[in-house]
């Protein structure tokens, strides 16, 4: 195991708690000095700074949303001046609007001090060549690795902007042997490489550092055995840093959250609540080093949990599941809110694994009709009529239990699902 | 060794710390700088039990101190050197030092105390030299050494120095500097509070900076030392748009 940075990474929990108190407080002093979307909120809230006397009273605080840096873009929400900003990287709104996020030399620091925990729990270290194929450009996904893996001692090819066929070829040229991308590129590298004929023996890959997308434990493996690499993924919105708000180690379980740098939370996405640890709900975060661009409980619209309990990696820094699901995919029925991933989870603790599904939504004169279509394990015979309807009955229970609504869930043979068009987990036809 | 949490300062009515948060970890030097009236001093007074009007955590070795009387807490190792030394003036430079073991003194560890002595006059060799001389014909940086030595005599594993360049020239500050980090290669923790920004950060592992009884800044030297605000906070100004 190699932790870039050893006074943080296996800090206690009271050291680590102390930092985090520190530096929220001082965080919370300049946004309400400098920033005039916090001072405003907080006065109208009648929060003062010094009534964060402990990390728990973060809860008291006003949420920051993706909105909040539309509306107040471009500088609003800076707490320094420009002459302090030494980068302007920029990410987008739903729409297309243009948030920018600045960054002090302090800022860049830190920024390239969490890009070389990544690289380094992915096992690089400077006898490493590593090809960097993410965009370089305003979103600033790969020059923070690029800068990470600088100061690790690497050397770096940055590589944004090139074809798969072309950074194959580098790759087999330079003898790369660490590859930073997002999940989907390395797929297409691995369809590349099947096109051209390209032998694998040519390669010296041996690391993957995935990122930018959900990765999903099925393509993990894809990537791993078609590459023949070791991949870990990194998480982070790009208005925090992206990606390198959190990193996978060795051990693969989750994903350490940088707390020295962030100050993560769950809420109930549709209350805003703070949800106890271990449950699922919306990942919020604070950044507690950042000058330029201070943010008090940002709201990721990422769906997660987190564990607190240790890592046999040796990093005490809490883990956070990969991300189930985005706040966006939360559908309302009947007035009741829920997301599809919570289908998911019933139907596999029923079937013991999780099914392919499709939820269908349609409106009967005042009321929502959830229909939901389910794929059956082969395990299951068709002949079998009263297994069939006592899974169904209890799927159906189930999901009234848990999410409370009443569903018709019908069940289906096994890849029957993907020749159903349209090809989306839910279809919501009461808008039609 | 020391953890500060959230503490609160009032003199009478006037609330001076609007909750302080600060550590310091064993063999570090900690820098606390910001401009006149910020609550610098305040913030080491609160420490070292000056002042007892307060609330919140002080946590010394993981021991609650925050109410303790100052002897107490110069008991638990902890020892402040004023702003403006406060010396005996009219006592000599021997008695200031042996008024420095006071706590000991009563307990009649005579050769200890001598030890000790010994101790303080390698750091200070110009005190040995004028150790029956009167505290108050001491120059400036002699004064300051002696305030030094005085809190040294306590043996503390925590040294607490409240401006210890102020008023003096740039070549005695300087050797000020130098003995503090001697102390600290000597194994004695230091939370030092400045004006001297770029001379304390530049000994300092580091700091924070207060401003109007709040932190508003901290981390290593490095970084606060590449900080542009620092400037501001320490100049005591600041910037009222984004673009100026």
């Amino acid at each position: 195991m190699v932790l870039w940075n050893q006074q943080v990474e296996n800090i206690t929990r009271e050291e680590i708690e102390q930092l985090q108190l520190e530096r929220l407080q001082a965080t919370v002093n300049r946004v309400y000095r400098s920033v005039a979307f916090y001072r405003e909120i907080f006065d109208e809230k009648g929060i003062v700074p010094e009534d964060i006397d402990s990390l728990s009273k973060l809860s008291i605080l006003p949420f920051t949303s993706k909105k909040t840096l539309i509306e107040n873009y471009p500088y609003g929400m800076f707490a320094v001046p420009l002459r302090e900003v030494v980068r302007l990287q920029c990410t987008s709104g739903p729409e297309g609007q243009p948030i920018v996020i600045g960054y002090t030399r302090n800022d860049i620091n830190h920024w390239t001090d969490i890009s070389a925990r990544i690289l380094a729990a992915g096992g690089i270290n400077r006898e490493d060549i590593v090809q960097i194929c993410l965009d370089y450009g305003l979103f600033g996904g790969g020059i923070g690795f690029h800068y990470g893996a600088e100061l690790i001692g690497a050397s770096v090819i940055p590589g944004p902007d090139l074809d798969p066929v072309r950074q194959l070829l580098i790759m087999r040229d330079y003898r790369t042997t660490a590859l930073i991308s997002t999940p989907s590129f390395a797929l297409k590298l691995i369809a590349a490489i099947k096109e051209k004929g390209i032998s694998l023996a040519n390669l010296n890959l041996k690391i993957g550092i995935l990122t930018g997308e959900p990765l999903s434990e099925s393509t993990r493996s894809r990537i791993e055995e078609e590459l023949r690499i070791k991949v870990i993924s990194s998480y982070g919105p790009s208005e925090i840093p992206g990606p390198k708000v959190a990193t996978e180690c060795e051990k693969r379980s989750g994903l350490h959250i940088f707390e020295d740098q962030f100050i993560p939370e769950i809420i109930d996405p549709r209350t805003g609540e703070v949800l106890p640890f271990g449950e699922e709900g919306e990942l919020v975060l604070t950044t507690i080093t950042k000058e330029a661009f201070p943010l008090i409980r940002y709201r990721t619209g990422d769906l997660t949990f987190l564990d607190q309990s240790p890592c046999s990696c040796g990093r005490s820094l809490i883990r956070m599941h990969g991300v189930t699901g985005r706040t966006d995919d939360m559908v309302i029925v009947n007035g009741v809110g829920f997301f599809p991933t919570q289908i998911n989870r019933i139907l596999a603790q029923v079937e013991g694994a999780e099914p392919h599904f499709r939820l269908i939504i349609d409106r009967e004169g005042t009321r929502d009709v959830v229909n939901i279509m389910v794929e059956v394990s082969e395990s299951i015979f068709f002949d079998e009529m009263k297994k069939l309807q006592q899974l169904k009955v209890q799927i159906e229970e189930k999901i009234y239990q848990v999410l409370g609504i009443k569903a018709n869930v019908k069940l289906v043979e096994k890849d029957s699902l993907s020749e159903v068009e349209p090809k989306k987990v839910v279809v919501d036809r009461r808008l039609k | 060794m020391l953890k500060v949490r959230n503490l609160k300062s009032f003199y009478g009515y006037l609330q001076a710390l609007r909750g302080v948060s600060i550590h310091v970890e064993e063999g570090e030097i900690v820098a606390l700088i910001g401009a006149n009236g910020a609550g610098k001093t305040t913030l080491l007074n609160s420490i070292a039990g000056i002042i007892s009007s307060k609330k919140g955590q002080i946590l010394f070795k993981d021991k609650d101190i925050t109410h303790f009387p100052p002897q107490q807490i110069v008991k638990q190792g902890i020892s402040l050197v004023p702003e403006g030394r406060q010396l005996f003036t009219p006592l000599s430079v021997m008695d200031n030092l042996i008024l420095g073991a006071y706590q000991r003194y009563k307990r009649k560890n005579k050769d200890n105390i001598e030890a000790d002595l010994d101790r303080v006059f390698h750091f200070f060799p110009i005190l040995r030299e004028r150790r029956k001389q009167l505290a108050g014909t001491l120059s400036g940086g002699e004064q300051q050494m002696l305030a030094i030595a005085r809190a040294l005599m306590s043996k503390p594993k925590l040294l607490l120095l409240d401006e210890p360049s102020m008023g003096l020239a740039p070549k005695v500050v300087k050797e000020i500097f130098r003995i503090i980090l001697e102390l600290q290669k000597e194994g004695t923790t230091i939370f030092l509070v400045e004006q001297n920004a770029k001379m304390a950060l530049g000994i300092a592992n580091r700091g924070y900076v207060i401003e109007t009884g709040r932190i508003v800044i901290q981390g290593s030297s490095q970084e606060l030392l590449g900080n542009k605000e620092i400037r501001r906070a320490y100049l005591g100004r600041g910037y009222k748009k984004v673009w100026e």
